[in-house]
């Protein structure tokens, strides 16, 4: 426990305002509720695999598509995850990959669509045991 | 090390016109964060994957760029509207510009 102790000082963790500046540095604008949804298990025993399911309630025609999924977390030394770029070919704008937690945090996600539309969905994550290499 | 390297698909090899199908990916690849240390204290430097670039017949269907929060052996299930026969190709590029492709073909029945 005390190496674990050790580890959390040592690591400076990104906060949620970090996260959601990570977030507004891909995406411009502000993002409403809804349209995305983040399935992932409500307790993650092991950080360092999360399974993670991101998907936007959209058509994706060659009118209206979702362009990208931005994923953060607001409780890892870095607050990007990932970044998703969709074209009408993708047919569904679902992602599912597989996370590091290094804790019990928050995973927030942005759908853009292609008229620049932002939507957002978020997620706590409560996690037994961190991942990140710590 | 880098030869341990290996992309694995799941790809279906038919589908009807028009249908959606899920597309399976996995590459073997530790994804080093540059915050791990080795057996003698000593930090690993960062090393991961941080691009996947999936195209059907050379059109760009996704376009992935990943952060070390992505888990080792980074596994992506996304989905591709098949309208026509043709051939599904991937590219994986880590922070050494290192990359690796491969590719499956799917026909429309």
């Amino acid at each position: 426990m005390a190496l674990a102790g050790a580890l959390v000082a040592r690591h400076a963790f990104a906060t949620t305002d970090q996260a959601k500046d990570w977030l507004a540095g891909h995406a411009k604008g502000a993002p409403k509720d809804g349209k995305v949804s983040l399935k992932a298990p409500e307790i993650a025993e092991n950080g360092n695999a999360v399974p993670l399911t991101v998907s936007v309630d959209s058509e994706m025609s060659d009118k209206t598509w979702v362009k990208a999924i931005y994923i953060a977390a607001d409780g890892n030394p870095n607050p990007g995850v990932a970044v998703y770029e969709f074209t009408p070919l993708s047919g569904k704008a679902e992602v599912s990959l597989r996370v590091r937690l290094q804790q019990t945090q928050k995973l927030v996600a942005v759908a853009e669509m292609n008229d620049g539309t932002l939507f957002t969905a978020s997620r706590e994550i409560k996690v037994t045991i961190g991942g990140c290499g710590g | 090390m880098a030869d341990d390297i290996k992309p694995r698909l799941r790809v279906p090899t038919s589908a009807k016109k028009g249908e959606v199908v899920e597309i399976k990916t996995l590459i073997t690849h530790p994804m080093e964060t540059g915050l791990r240390k080795d057996s003698d204290g000593k930090l690993v430097p960062r090393l991961i994957v941080n691009a996947l670039a999936v195209t059907y017949n050379d059109k760009p269907v996704l376009n992935a760029r990943l952060e070390p929060a992505v888990s080792a052996n980074p596994y992506l299930a996304f989905f591709l509207k098949v309208d026509e026969s043709g051939t599904l190709k991937f590219t994986w590029t880590d922070d050494n510009k290192q990359s690796w492709s491969a590719e499956s073909k799917i026909e429309v029945t």
